[in-house]
Parts: structure tokens; C-alpha cells; sequence
């Protein structure tokens, strides 16, 4: 069984990790509007990514577990897409 | 009689859920399962486990855009309400805590079981910190009157912090758990899937809280 | 041990303590179908009392808010209680590693805590019976929310219900991928373990979203939160599109089992390959991927969106393709095929017609234009009930049948098999068959009163409850009275894995684990007619 990573590794992630949460902190600060969310959103998702790949090692993990680690992401954006797309094309009289 | 034995087997099947990971039954050789197979299939189960925790955080995820969408100004305003600060400090001791355990599972695969110790002890630590600044959090909510119900974002906030706190919980028992395992020395560089696929949970944990973060504490 | 497997799995072992701590996956098997068939009694006899209170409008034997207990208990217990787990943890649990080749599934004691989850979640629902549920099984709010009966027990069994899913789920997706024998490849890979694979796919996948859907209706009992609820600014529409997003699936995790099911006692009993095995098995995939974007077709009539609904109904059309695929598939597998009419093949058969029928109303629901005509009248109820008791309890019975030798290694009555499946057959017909026409001349589900016109398809369709139950009954005594002690290890000369070991299987199944070399299909050849 190979082992996944080294330290050194696992310390520099942990180092981004913390870094880009400062990062997302400070950026709330300013108001960039409409890219408000957007820009909060991907910081997240870098993050959770880097958490993934080496934390959870699925670098080094074989299909199967790739596919069943994105799927419930796809389902979860049929879930929003869905229901919004119902809950803001609704017309009421 | 019976209903005593039947009882202390109850209580020993849930206390020693070990074999719960193949082989079947680790003394028999008829069933004898290869540990790489284990190791994989174990992990594999784990993954699909994980899957359904982010379904089930799905749902609120889901009601979130929606709500989000259609009451801005709410969110915007619950949003600011929260404290930033102490939003931050759990984001962080999660974050280190996720480092830690993958510390612990690479330790164990070097068989320095003191390192792994430490690692856990260090991890259910953070935990408790976090799960003490949440208990700070909520009180001071709900003395200013702020409790689930008060409005759609508050509800989400609550339910959502919730239900992660929740987790966070029974990752504390789960480690726990293996704390003890390790200092009885179950476990070694030859046998160290579970400590491994706990680690999984735990880093699940840790994923859901980078996306509650910002979408709670900081779209302000 | 060696000597262990000398005992078959049925003598390993004596007394309450040696079955409910076992991790023998044929164990739990039996103990899930105990479970399930008691359930199944419970919601059958309610809905025969609900039945019964429809012979004449107005009361006959109950009061309206009993009537909303009964269907609301009949619908929910039949849902999770039974047909839910039904045959994909009963079946599932015992013949998945049979047919691979394993010893057991990959995690035998995960398999026990999910068989003593299911009793928990059984438990707590029992309890919700002190003032049961009156809402119907779909816990529609605003009115989940606002009625007075014990909403939250209830939903809080089907919470636990849903966990025990989950972890069957994960266990036969993973012992599929790693426990198969020796040259079991994934294209000889029994049909019925193809379908069971992709119903764990919707047992994984769907219901942790219909968990966080009760925990939320529970908080919005408890404290109020507002999510679906108008006054506080909530959507009570959004509740029903969570629910539905896993009770489609749901469905499909219903069905899958049972055409898997199908799909192994065609061949069989008509001596001849299965036809099409690639696309029976990925339309199993197929309906496992499609059957998460359709959910919307429940909500048709719900104020959902004119976009939304064109959307759903287009994609509703598109998950008959695969269920149409294999029902070609196994008409062409009998096609001069040298069928044998035997009790479980009847029932296979029966399944295929009903379920033609469930299958092809439900276009009709499907269609929007039509569907407003048709929602929420006695046609749905009939449509559900033919893709239910016509698709998935005929397949479980089917099952029964067939296994039956190899479950308990006794032999049943086939004349008096076939006597009760006769009842079943018209019993069940007469009584859902009415109901489409009532559903049709508008007569709306769930009313305690009807007008005086129903009255003779209402009577004609509790006619036929009792034709079904005398022939229920009947089965089960049949069931209890086998004609001999003994039973063959193959005696309908299947080429499947389970059929290889005698009859019961021993506790560990295999002596050795075998190696495959061809597919489990191979029927037909000069040798086979021979002997």
C-alpha cells in the first residue's frame, strides 16, 4: 500500500488553506457587487478541490470513486436548477 | 437469560464495529479477504457515504440559492448580523484540524503511533473549540431574541450550523473511538484503513464548513 | 471451520439470538421478508378496510378521519416499510453473493446494523400509530405542518428507514465491485445483480435528500423555520420538489429489483440466452441516470412553472425508452422459446402485462395536457397500483416462487401455486382496473364520499380486494405447506451461480470459490435440450 503525500506536502496545503481563507475574509470586505458571491464561491471551491485531492487523496483514487465523488455534485445542480428554474418562472394570477 | 445474553451481544456487536471492515471473520480462513481488497473496498464505501452527506447538505445548499435569490435583502442583512470573527477562528481551527488527521493517517502508515495520538488528540481538540465557539454563537443569538424561525436566513443559518455541529459530533466520537484503538495498539502500518476512511469523515466535515463559511458569515 | 459448512445456513445455528446477531447475508435475507411480509399484511388488511368503506358513498364502516389514517397508514407502510426495502433488501441480501460468487456481501456486520436500523425506523413508525398520521404518504405541507396527528414520529421513522437504505445501498455497490468471482465479469454479471446495482445507486444517491426533506418538515413542526411554509415567506412547492427529487427515484428503486427479477426466470423457463443482455443491463444504468430528472411530473398540477412542466414532460417521455427496451427483451427471449408455464413463470408473465399497462397510463399522466384531466383521480391511483402490485409485488412473488427450493430446500404445490396466482391475477384486475375508468369520469383519489354514480366501480373494485386477499391467503398456505422436505440443488436446471450449491445453500455458500466461464445465460445448446 502505497502512501499518499509526504508532510512537507500536507504542511504547504494547509499553509494555502489558511491563506485563502484570510484571502476570502479580506475580500468581503470590498463590495464587488454582483461578483460578490461568485468570487466567494470559488475560493471556496479551490479550497474544498485542494482538501479533496490531497487531504482525501482522491489523486489517487481509481474511476469509480472519481465518479461517485462528482455525481451527487451534478445531482445537487439538477436539484437548483430545477427547483429555481420552477420557483422563478412561475407566473401567478 | 436469554434476553441478558441477547443484550451483552448487542452491546459487544455495537462497541466493536471493527469487523464491520472485512474480512468477515478476521479467524477463519474460509474467509480470508485480501487486506488490499479491503483496504480499497472499505475506502470505496467510505466515498459513497460521503456522497450522501453532500446530498443531504444538498438540500440546504438547494434552499439556500432559492431563498438567496428571492429575498436578497434578508440575507444580505442576517448575513452582516453574524460575527465574522468568530466565523473565521472556526474556519481556521477546522481547516488545521483537517490537517491534522491527515497527518494521523500518514503517521500510522509509518507506524509512529505516538504521532498518531497526538494528531488525534489535537483533531477532537479542535473539534470541542469549535464546537464551544458554536455554543458561544448560538447563546449570544438567541439572547438578542435570534432563534431558528425568526426569519428564512436565520432558520437556514440554524439549521444548517446545526446539522454540521451535528457531524462534527459524532466525528469527535468517531476519533475518538480510534484514539482509544490506537493507545489498545490495534492499530499499525498493516491495519490502518479505519483510521484512514475516519479521516474521510472528518475532511467531509471540514469541505461543508468551507462552503457554509462564506455563504453564511461573509455575502454580507 | 470446515465443518461449519457442512450445516446449510437454515440449521447453523438455533433460536432468536443465532438470526438476529447473524451477518449471514442469507439470514438477514429471510429476516427482511418476515419483515417486510408482516408490513405487508398490515397495509394490505388497511387497505382493504378502505375498500370496504367505498361499497356504498357516505359511511359504511369508518369515520372520515379514520379513512385518512387508513390510507395515509397504507401508503406510507406499503412505501417505506415494504416496498421500498422489499426486494432489494430481501433478495438483494440473499442472492447477490450467490450469483457473484462470494461468501458473503463485502460488509456483513455493516449489513446487520442496517437490518437492525430497519427495525428501529419500524419501531418508531409502530409508535406513531398511537395517533397516526392522517396526511397521506407524501406529507404534502402546509397541511404536514398544521395537522395535529403524529407527523413527526412518523417521518422520523422513515428519517432512520432511509439510513438502513443508504447503508444497503453502499454495501452492494461495493461487494458488486469487489467480491465478484473469478471471471465474472461485468458483461456475465447476472441481470438481476445489474438491476440491484443500479437500485443501490438510487438507494445511495436519492435518499439523503428526502432525509434532510424530513428533518426539515420535523423543524418546521418543532421550531417553526419557515422553509415551506407562505406565511413566514416559505415555498410549500419546494417541499414537493425535494420529496419528489427522491420519491421518483424511489419508484425506480421500487421496480428495478423486481425486472431483475423478471429478467432471470425468462430465460429459464423458456430454454433459451436472454435476448439483448448488454441493453437489458444498461437500461437498468439508464433508468438509474434518467429517473433523477423527472421528478417534476408529480407536481404537474402543483402551480409549477409552464416552463418547468414542458421540461419534465419532455424528459418523462424519455425515461419509457429504457423500460420499453427491456420489455422488447424479454418478449424476444421467449419468442420461440420452449416456454414452461410454471407458478413463478406466470407471474413473471403477469408482471409483464401489468406492467405494460401501469407503464403506457402513465403517458397519459406524463402528457400535460391530458394529465390535468387525470390528476389526482382514481387513474393515478390505478396506474401507481399496476406499476406497484402488477410490476413489483408480482416480481417479488415470482421471486418467491422460484427461489423458493433454494431459499427453504422444499418444494411447493405448483397446481395450488397457480390456483392462488389466478385469484391474485383477476382479483388484482378487477380491482384496479375500474379504477381507471373511474378516474377517468373524474372520480378524485383520497375522498372519503363519492357521488352515487361511482358506486358500482367502487363496488367492483372492493369486489376484487377480496378475490386478491382470498388469493394472498391462499399463497401463503401454500407457501407453509410445502409437498416435499427435500429439494434439488437445480431443479429447473438454471446455469446461475446460486443454483451450483445445494439446496438450502450451505452457510458459507461456497466449498471454493468458483470461476466463471461463461455467461449465466448460455441456454440452448444441443447438450442442454438433451438432458
Amino acid at each position: 500500500m502505497a502512501s499518499e503525500g509526504s508532510y512537507r506536502q500536507y504542511v504547504n496545503i494547509g499553509i494555502l488553506l489558511m491563506a485563502l481563507t484570510v484571502i476570502t475574509v479580506a475580500a468581503a470586505q470590498f463590495d464587488f457587487g454582483p461578483f460578490n458571491v461568485p468570487i466567494a464561491l470559488i475560493i471556496a471551491s479551490i479550497k474544498a478541490t485542494f482538501v479533496a485531492l490531497y487531504f482525501m487523496h482522491l489523486k489517487h483514487e481509481d474511476t469509480m470513486t472519481w465518479i461517485f465523488a462528482t455525481y451527487p455534485l451534478f445531482l445537487l445542480f439538477l436539484l437548483i436548477a430545477f427547483s429555481a428554474t420552477d420557483i422563478f418562472t412561475r407566473v401567478l394570477n | 437469560m436469554g434476553l441478558l445474553s441477547g443484550t451483552s451481544k448487542f452491546i459487544k456487536a455495537l462497541t466493536y464495529p471493527s469487523d464491520m471492515l472485512p474480512p468477515i471473520m478476521a479467524d477463519d480462513e474460509h474467509q480470508h479477504v485480501d487486506p488490499e481488497l479491503e483496504h480499497a473496498a472499505s475506502k470505496f464505501g467510505m466515498w459513497l457515504f460521503l456522497a450522501t452527506e453532500v446530498l443531504l447538505f444538498g438540500g440546504l445548499f438547494a434552499a439556500y440559492a432559492i431563498y438567496r435569490a428571492k429575498y436578497p435583502d434578508m440575507f444580505q442583512h442576517g448575513s452582516s448580523s453574524l460575527n465574522v470573527v468568530l466565523g473565521s477562528i472556526n474556519t481556521i481551527i477546522l481547516i488545521f484540524s483537517s490537517f491534522t488527521v491527515v497527518v494521523a493517517v500518514k503517521a500510522i502508515q509509518e507506524n509512529k503511533i505516538k504521532l498518531v495520538k497526538l494528531m488525534l488528540w489535537i483533531t477532537i481538540a479542535c473539534g470541542a473549540i469549535f464546537g464551544i465557539n458554536k455554543f458561544f454563537e448560538y447563546s449570544y443569538k438567541i439572547h438578542h431574541g435570534i432563534t431558528p424561525g425568526t426569519d428564512i436566513f436565520y432558520s437556514l443559518y440554524y439549521a444548517a450550523t446545526g446539522i454540521h455541529m451535528l457531524h462534527v459530533l459524532i466525528g469527535m466520537g468517531l476519533l475518538s473511538f480510534l484514539l482509544y484503538r490506537t493507545s489498545k495498539g490495534y492499530y499499525s502500518k498493516d491495519n490502518f484503513t479505519a483510521i484512514e476512511i475516519g479521516g474521510l469523515y472528518w475532511h467531509l466535515i471540514d469541505v461543508i464548513w468551507i462552503y457554509l463559511f462564506p455563504l453564511l458569515y461573509l455575502i454580507g | 471451520m470446515s465443518t461449519d459448512n457442512e450445516k446449510n445456513y437454515l440449521e447453523n445455528g438455533k433460536g432468536f439470538s443465532s438470526w438476529f446477531f447473524t451477518t449471514d447475508h442469507k439470514r438477514l435475507g429471510v429476516m427482511y421478508l418476515c419483515g417486510i411480509g408482516t408490513f405487508f399484511i398490515i397495509a394490505a388488511i388497511a387497505s382493504v378496510l378502505l375498500r370496504a368503506e367505498h361499497l356504498s358513498p357516505g359511511r359504511t364502516i369508518v369515520d372520515a378521519h379514520t379513512y385518512n389514517v387508513l390510507f395515509t397508514l397504507h401508503g406510507s407502510m406499503m412505501v417505506f416499510l415494504f416496498i421500498v426495502p422489499g426486494v432489494a433488501a430481501t433478495f438483494g441480501n440473499f442472492l447477490i453473493p450467490l450469483m457473484i460468487g462470494a461468501r458473503d456481501v463485502i460488509f456483513p456486520k455493516l449489513n446487520l446494523y442496517s437490518f437492525w436500523i430497519y427495525c428501529l425506523g419500524a419501531v418508531i413508525f409502530l409508535f406513531a400509530l398511537a395517533a397516526p398520521a392522517d396526511t397521506g404518504w407524501t406529507f404534502y405541507t402546509p397541511y404536514s405542518i398544521e395537522s395535529g396527528t403524529n407527523v413527526i414520529l412518523i417521518t422520523l421513522g422513515i428519517f432512520v428507514l432511509g439510513f438502513s437504505s443508504i447503508l444497503t445501498g453502499i454495501n452492494f455497490i461495493v461487494t458488486i465491485h469487489k467480491l465478484r468471482a473469478p471471471g465474472m465479469t461485468w458483461d456475465r454479471l447476472p441481470l438481476f445483480c445489474w438491476a440491484a446495482y443500479s437500485t443501490s445507486i438510487l438507494q445511495v444517491l436519492a435518499t439523503p435528500v428526502v432525509a434532510i426533506t424530513l428533518v426539515l418538515l420535523i423543524g418546521e413542526r418543532y421550531w417553526g423555520l419557515g422553509f415551506f411554509d407562505p406565511a413566514k415567506g416559505g415555498d410549500p412547492v419546494l417541499f414537493q420538489h425535494f420529496f419528489w427529487f427522491y420519491s421518483h427515484p424511489a419508484v425506480y428503486i421500487m421496480i428495478l429489483p423486481a425486472m431483475g427479477i423478471i429478467s432471470e426466470i425468462i430465460p429459464v423457463f423458456s430454454r433459451k440466452p436472454i435476448f439483448g443482455y448488454k441493453s437489458i443491463a444498461y437500461s437498468s444504468l439508464a433508468i438509474a441516470l434518467i429517473s433523477f430528472l423527472v421528478w417534476g411530473h408529480h407536481m404537474f398540477t402543483s402551480g409549477q412553472s409552464k416552463l418547468i412542466n414542458i421540461i419534465f414532460s419532455a424528459i418523462t417521455f424519455a425515461v419509457a425508452i429504457p423500460t420499453a427496451i427491456k420489455v422488447f427483451n424479454w418478449l424476444w427471449t421467449m419468442y420461440k422459446g420452449s416456454i414452461e408455464l410454471s407458478a413463478a413463470m406466470l407471474y413473471a408473465l403477469a408482471f409483464i402485462f401489468l406492467f405494460t399497462i401501469g407503464g403506457l397510463t402513465g403517458l397519459h399522466l406524463g402528457a400535460l395536457a391530458s394529465t390535468i384531466h387525470l390528476h389526482d383521480t382514481y387513474f393515478v391511483v390505478a396506474h401507481m397500483h399496476y406499476v406497484m402490485i402488477g410490476g413489483t409485488l408480482f416480481g417479488l412473488f415470482a421471486a418467491l416462487h422460484f427461489w423458493y427450493p433454494k431459499m427453504w430446500g422444499k418444494m411447493f404445490d405448483e397446481f395450488r401455486a397457480k390456483i392462488a396466482f389466478v385469484f391474485i391475477f383477476i382479483g388484482f384486475n378487477v380491482t384496479f382496473f375500474p379504477q381507471f375508468i373511474m378516474g377517468t369520469l373524474g372520480m378524485p383519489r383520497r375522498y372519503y364520499n363519492y357521488d352515487p354514480e361511482f358506486t358500482i366501480f367502487h363496488q367492483i373494485s372492493t369486489a376484487g380486494t377480496w378475490l386478491m386477499a382470498l388469493g394472498f391467503i391462499f399463497m401463503l398456505y401454500n407457501f407453509f405447506r410445502p409437498i416435499s422436505k427435500t429439494a434439488e440443488a437445480n431443479p429447473y436446471k438454471s446455469k446461475s451461480l446460486e443454483w451450483s450449491i445445494p439446496s438450502p445453500p450451505p452457510t458459507l455458500n461456497f466449498d471454493e470459490i468458483p470461476t466463471v466461464t461463461e455467461s449465466t445465460y448460455a441456454y440452448g445448446n444441443k447438450i442442454e435440450r438433451e438432458t
